[in-house]
């Protein structure tokens, strides 16, 4: 039934300056299904930002294959397959929240009526669309960050790829963001490429979790999730929460011992 | 307030050492000069504020000028390493010879005509623009440049709604210094000899007579400071409307 959408297969990347050679990532091989969310973890340095970047076309891997739908990252980038939101929300300050949302609308050349309606709707979705004329910096770090998903979200990206974005906010801000984030998945469809180092917040979301090890980065183990959908605050109760979150920290804690 | 401060400091000065007017003169002397009449009967408000708009215009050609070629270097700059390297030390070393040096020569290969004046007021205002709008326009936020990237924008569009926007901020600071030297640079331009107009001839002729009428030289000074301020000013509230969605704009 599912189709891979994204193929890594014996991905290296190796990073040269003048300091020498460094080694980010090693013999990296994953695929991800269409509607999947799939969580990479693991601890600092072990690349599991640069795999992201790498399947996003921002970063070249220095040896290996990366499909995107079938086709080069490349192309995909430039077919505008992928929506983007890193830990720092990113949101330009000469913009609007209505205009930040609008920005990829505008960078694809879309009809004025879809640039004017479709952000109205996003900024709904992530229940934002009363601040529409309001600066980034009179929103809240969290506020900023569901301005930064609406924005990822305008184009209507087959593949959302999230680098830490919850990273830099608070536990409460972040568990309620985890909830919304769940709810715009399911109503968008998009297959979910998630980056993060908090392994409840890994469990509570993904479908499956990759774990890597520290530098070089490979893949240490593939764990997936078998919660009940949907999820919701009683998720994190749980007998099964537990027991994913003990996996996925032994598995973390094997890597250091190696 | 200040004003007052420095109107007391000023009297308490000339009062305390016993300055005598040819070394500072009073304020009301000051005051009563503009009221004075010239050679030609006309009053010296009038004279000084016809010398002022003609300087002020010259500054704000210069500055124009100045500007468009600061900015155009400075994007030069920003896209390729390899002209900055070529440019930017002879950039520096047009700064580094004095004003007063240069602005006869181009009296005398552009003639005494208010352009000349334009010129070398430009000649002052590009630099600061140069460097301030180069380092702008490459201190951009790398996600944000990663965020352009990944939605396949083109070096255009990322231009036009990252780069730019995001040094804005970095040309508004420049343009407030440019404001003030384009001022200084249009009087410059004025003091080499067959000048006819601006606060650069009156100063050179008061400076002459400094010692019959010193209040006629403070004038003139004050006059030319006033055309700086407002002209500071005036780029400041530009910048308060253009730049109204940045927190680190100055508050004057």
């Amino acid at each position: 039934m599912a189709s891979p959408i994204i193929e890594l297969d014996s991905v290296d990347k190796t990073f040269e300056s003048r300091a020498g050679a460094t080694e980010a990532l090693r013999a990296v091989s994953l695929t991800i299904d269409a509607g999947e969310f799939v969580s990479v973890i693991g601890p600092s340095g072990c690349g599991k930002s640069t795999l992201l970047r790498i399947v996003g076309d921002l970063v070249e891997p220095s040896a290996g294959v990366v499909r995107v739908k079938g086709k080069s990252s490349q192309q995909a980038r430039l077919d505008r397959d992928y929506g983007i939101v890193f830990q720092m929300p990113v949101l330009y300050d000469w913009r609007t929240v209505l205009e930040n949302v609008q920005l990829p609308l505008e960078l694809a050349g879309r009809p004025r009526l879809e640039r004017q309606q479709r952000p109205h709707a996003l900024l709904r979705l992530v229940g934002l669309d009363e601040f529409a004329a309001h600066y980034p910096w009179q929103l809240s770090g969290g506020m900023q960050q569901r301005v930064s998903i609406a924005r990822a979200l305008a184009l209507n990206p087959s593949i959302l790829l999230m680098d830490e974005p919850f990273g830099a906010l608070d536990e409460m801000t972040r568990e309620r963001l985890n909830q919304e984030l769940l709810q715009i998945c399911a109503e968008t469809a998009a297959t979910v490429l998630f980056v993060t180092h908090s392994i409840a917040e890994a469990v509570f979301l993904s479908s499956r979790i990759v774990v890597m090890s520290p530098r070089p980065g490979s893949i240490e183990r593939v764990v997936p999730v078998d919660l009940p959908r949907p999820r919701v605050d009683k998720t994190r109760a749980h007998p099964r929460f537990f027991e994913l979150v003990t996996t996925v920290r032994q598995s973390l804690r094997e890597d250091r011992r190696q | 307030m200040v004003v007052v401060a420095i109107a007391v400091i000023w009297e308490a000065g000339k009062a305390l050492f016993a300055l005598p007017s040819y070394q500072l003169p009073h304020l009301h002397e000051i005051v009563a000069d503009f009221l004075r009449e010239g050679a030609g009967g006309e009053r010296w408000l009038w004279i000084m504020a016809q010398n002022a708009g003609y300087t002020a215009l010259e500054s704000i050609v210069g500055f124009t000028l100045g500007g468009v070629a600061g900015l155009a270097l400075a994007i030069g700059f920003a896209h390729s390493r390899w002209l900055e390297r070529g440019l930017l030390p002879y950039v520096v070393a047009s700064q580094t010879v004095p004003i007063l040096a240069i602005a006869p020569m181009v009296v005398v290969w552009l003639g005494t005509s208010w352009f000349s004046k334009a010129v070398i007021a430009a000649y002052l205002t590009f630099f600061p623009v140069t460097v301030n709008m180069s380092r702008g326009l490459r201190a951009v936020d790398p996600d944000a440049l990663a965020l352009m990237r990944a939605l396949a924008a083109s070096s255009q569009q990322i231009f036009f709604k990252l780069r730019f926007p995001a040094a804005l901020p970095y040309l508004f600071t420049a343009m407030r210094i440019s404001a003030t030297a384009s001022v200084i640079g249009a009087i410059v331009g004025e003091l080499p000899v067959g000048s006819r107009f601006g606060m650069g001839v009156v100063i050179i002729n008061a400076a002459q007579y400094y010692n019959w009428r010193p209040a006629n030289l403070w004038a003139a000074i004050l006059v030319s400071a006033v055309i700086g301020i407002l002209f500071y000013h005036a780029v400041a509230a530009a910048e308060r409307r253009v730049v109204s969605w940045s927190r680190t704009a100055p508050a004057v």
